[in-house]
């Protein structure tokens, strides 16, 4: 049957384009390859190769007729012993896509002061992509009943150590975890029970041995990668979202990422604008990711097991001041937080302080001076950041109808950013007062010591915007 | 002439195998020729890096592989995924951005994936496919599975640092890795020349890791090269460096005119170096009847025509799938 030549589109961006030139004329014997015109489009002139082989029988467009609209016939290629006449000019028709059903969204219902016990939902991660507001999943924390006391530091390895223990396919590697035992002995000891072939001392790459890692947990292996510090991590940010957060996605369902990334984040002290910075809003914005920001031992322990057993990429945001703080934690091995739980740290009526990481701290000294001006603070850890537990935070917005977000990290864009959004979208009947933010100051992390204290977020500010959302 | 060259290189290999190698690259390029041609009529849209001229390197060096192996490589993709037997159907409808694709739909020309066929992408990062297969290539040796990882990379990722980085952890934990560099000349409109210092398969030298350059147009010495490599990697001897001298016939993608070389550059190697030409010839001189290779043709026109078929006829993603694949659903703990 004879073949049309039609206009080929040849840019993203084509629709139309100019007939410059044929170099075969009617009556020539066409092979599949030869240039049979050239087209210029809106970028450039092209060639225009056959695909079929046969004869030119006709040229319909000529050369040098412009503005030729994509999918014209501009020749007929027959085959011997055809006509041009036999064409057929009859169009296939695409088949349309068909529309959704959309998924139901739970509904939020009012409750009492205490966290709920959670909920089961159906397509939790799809809900949470789409900024439902869900119950958190179920979590009995009162039932851990034996504890105790250990630093973070401690409850990081412990929790790696146990995870290792359950499964062969967990290792270790990063700069200084073996033989030095931790840049900052986080995992001290690993090396000596698990040996080199599960816990790795790489070199100083960090873009080369994430993407390696990367590799390695899409042919089933499940790597916990440590960054010396999130600093360093920024070298790999290509890897841990170009190739991790988004290939389960681009493979379609067929091939995910178990990966483990972390290390410490934010500020430490006096180490200056290079070697401080928070990084939660800059990986909370990726979907494809999870990410954690644990404070306490509790947090740093039950985060680290839910991490390592997640079968998606999971973040995890540590703290250096906080790994030789002591915390009472539990000593069970199956204490696993579910990720994207917040933790009620403090009951308050009055106002919700909503904090992560070494704020939550800061936030609960800040509760202790207001309860002494008669301000009655309820204190949220986050403990994940993405996916966020929306409904913890609005629970508690609903409850006591004003709310302050406290981060270390920048304000623009920042965690307390879309907290406040949230609470817009979400809570806007529920609230007395616009929401307020303390953040990191606006600029780089400064080294004098008084002006490293300036620029990170103190309790003294923390009871300041209380006290301006309680209009006191 | 380019046949008589590669009558040497190919003293060993039998009529069968010839013809099997002829049938691979020949899929290879319809396939390519089809989807250049579906891309015209605004069926398949985006970026579509097109592989026509560089068939031998990667029909050879699988054709050396073990099923254990796995395989990686950048966003000129179509041609290893068929080298890895994966479904030209799938292929081609994930191109037009189909459900029956092999990523639904929602990866493209560049994004593919076969856990069955140990196929790991298609990578849009220049450079990142060579830090990818170095894990895999770390998998294997934790796994203690005897598989290779093959990364494939151009000429113009070899200049990336990371992938220096991974030369340098490849070859200090001995992983059984062969990076093969595709080196067509141009890194997309930046030729050679102007791009890079030295010569790309002497990179591994610092580190220890040997390399060797061949013409990537004459599939018998891809797979001698590849031979020789994999026995150096299978033994434990760790990394390879494989640079094969190569060329794309068609521009860096659909949309480049490809200004930046001549014609007689470009009908040189389509005349004298055609690697599937090569092999037709080898045939013919072998006796192998007209008929037969006809018969070959038109068996594989006929597969890439039902390719295009399946792929204009599978259905767009249903909206609900827009959510689903963000992240694996987790059981509350």
């Amino acid at each position: 049957m004879p073949t049309q030549v039609l206009m080929p589109a040849l840019s993203p961006t084509m629709t139309e384009g100019n007939l410059a030139k044929w170099l075969k004329a009617e009556g020539d014997t066409v092979e599949a390859g030869d240039v049979i015109a050239e087209i210029e489009t809106d970028k450039a002139t092209m060639e225009v190769e056959a695909v079929d082989e046969g004869v030119l029988g006709k040229i319909l467009v000529s050369e040098g007729t412009q503005g030729v609209a994509v999918n014209t016939p501009i020749a007929v290629l027959i085959e011997d012993g055809e006509s041009v006449d036999d064409l057929d000019l009859s169009a296939a028709n695409d088949a349309a896509p068909e529309a959704s059903s959309d998924d139901a969204p739970a509904s939020v219902s009012s409750s009492d002061a205490e966290q709920v016990l959670g909920a089961d939902v159906k397509d939790r991660d799809i809900l949470y992509a789409q900024g439902k507001v869900i119950e958190p999943p179920v979590f009995d924390e009162a039932a851990f009943t034996d504890t105790a006391e250990c630093t973070v530091r401690v409850a990081l390895r412990d929790a790696m150590a146990e995870e290792m223990r359950r499964d062969e396919l967990v290792h270790l590697l990063g700069e200084e975890v073996a033989e030095y035992q931790g840049a900052y002995k986080v995992s001290e000891g690993l090396l000596d029970e698990f040996g080199a072939d599960r816990v790795i001392d790489t070199p100083i790459t960090e873009h080369g041995f994430t993407g390696m890692a990367v590799g390695a947990a899409m042919n089933g292996l499940k790597p916990i990668v440590e960054f010396m510090t999130w600093n360093f991590g920024m070298q790999a940010i290509d890897h841990i979202i170009n190739s991790a957060a988004k290939t389960l996605y681009m493979a379609g369902g067929q091939l995910g990422c178990p990966i483990v990334l972390r290390g410490p984040n934010g500020a430490a002290s006096r180490v200056g604008a290079q070697h401080s910075q928070c990084y939660a809003s800059w990986y909370a914005h990726v979907p494809g990711l999870k990410v954690v920001a644990p404070w306490s031992a509790a947090d740093a322990k039950g985060l680290m097991k839910a991490a390592i057993r997640d079968p998606n990429p999971v973040i995890i945001l540590e703290n250096e001041i906080l790994y030789g703080q002591s915390f009472e934690c539990p000593t069970s091995e199956d204490f696993v937080i579910p990720i994207g739980r917040a933790r009620i740290e403090r009951s308050g009526a009055d106002v919700t302080i909503v904090s992560y990481s070494i704020m939550v701290g800061k936030a609960m000294e800040a509760a202790a001076e207001l309860a002494e001006q008669g301000i009655d603070a309820e204190v949220i850890n986050l403990r994940t950041i993405r996916p966020l537990d929306r409904y913890t935070i609005l629970e508690s917005l609903k409850k006591t109808n004003r709310l302050v977000c406290v981060e270390e990290g920048w304000p623009f864009a920042g965690v307390g950013a879309e907290i406040a959004a949230l609470c817009m979208e979400h809570g806007f009947d529920y609230l007395d007062a616009p929401v307020e933010r303390v953040c990191g100051k606006d600029v780089p992390m400064p080294y004098a010591a008084n002006l490293e204290a300036l620029a990170l977020p103190q309790p003294a500010d923390i009871v300041g915007a209380v006290k301006k959302v309680c209009y006191k | 002439m380019a046949a008589k060259k590669t009558k040497s290189s190919a003293a060993k290999v039998n009529k069968d195998e010839l013809l099997s190698l002829y049938r691979e690259m020949l899929l290879i390029r319809r396939f390519e020729e089809k989807a250049g041609q579906l891309y015209g009529m605004g069926l398949i849209g985006g970026f579509c890096h097109l592989y026509i001229g560089q068939e031998a390197v990667v029909t050879g060096i699988q054709s050396q592989q073990e099923p254990q192996d796995t395989v990686v490589t950048s966003y000129r993709d179509h041609a290893h995924m068929l080298a890895c037997g994966m479904d030209p159907k799938g292929i081609m409808a994930e191109l037009t951005g189909r459900i029956d694709g092999y990523s639904r739909g929602k990866g493209g020309s560049m994004h593919m994936f076969s856990r069955e066929k140990n196929f790991f992408g298609g990578h849009g990062i220049v450079g990142a496919n060579g830090a990818i297969g170095t894990g895999l290539a770390f998998s294997h040796k934790y796994k203690k599975d005897g598989g290779v990882a093959v990364a494939y990379m151009g000429d113009g990722a070899a200049n990336q640092g990371q992938v220096a980085e991974c030369y340098n952890m490849a070859a200090l934990w001995k992983l059984p890795i062969l990076y093969v560099i595709e080196n067509n000349k141009y890194a997309m409109g930046t030729s050679n020349k102007r791009s890079i210092a030295g010569e790309l398969h002497k990179r591994g030298e610092g580190y220890g890791i040997p390399g060797e350059q061949v013409d990537g147009m004459d599939v018998f010495a891809v797979q001698k090269a590849a031979r020789k490599a994999l026995d150096h990697i299978r033994s434990g001897k760790g990394p390879y460096i494989l640079e094969m001298m190569t060329y794309r016939y068609r521009g860096h993608s659909m949309s480049d005119p490809a200004k930046y070389r001549t014609k007689d550059e470009l009908n040189t190697m389509k005349n004298e170096h055609d690697p599937i030409n090569q092999v037709k010839d080898m045939l013919q001189q072998d006796g192998v009847d007209e008929a037969d290779l006809k018969a070959i043709d038109k068996e594989i026109k006929g597969i890439v025509a039902e390719a295009a078929t399946f792929a204009q006829e599978s259905p767009e993603p249903d909206e609900a799938e827009l959510w689903t694949d963000v992240l694996i659903e987790t059981d509350a703990a």
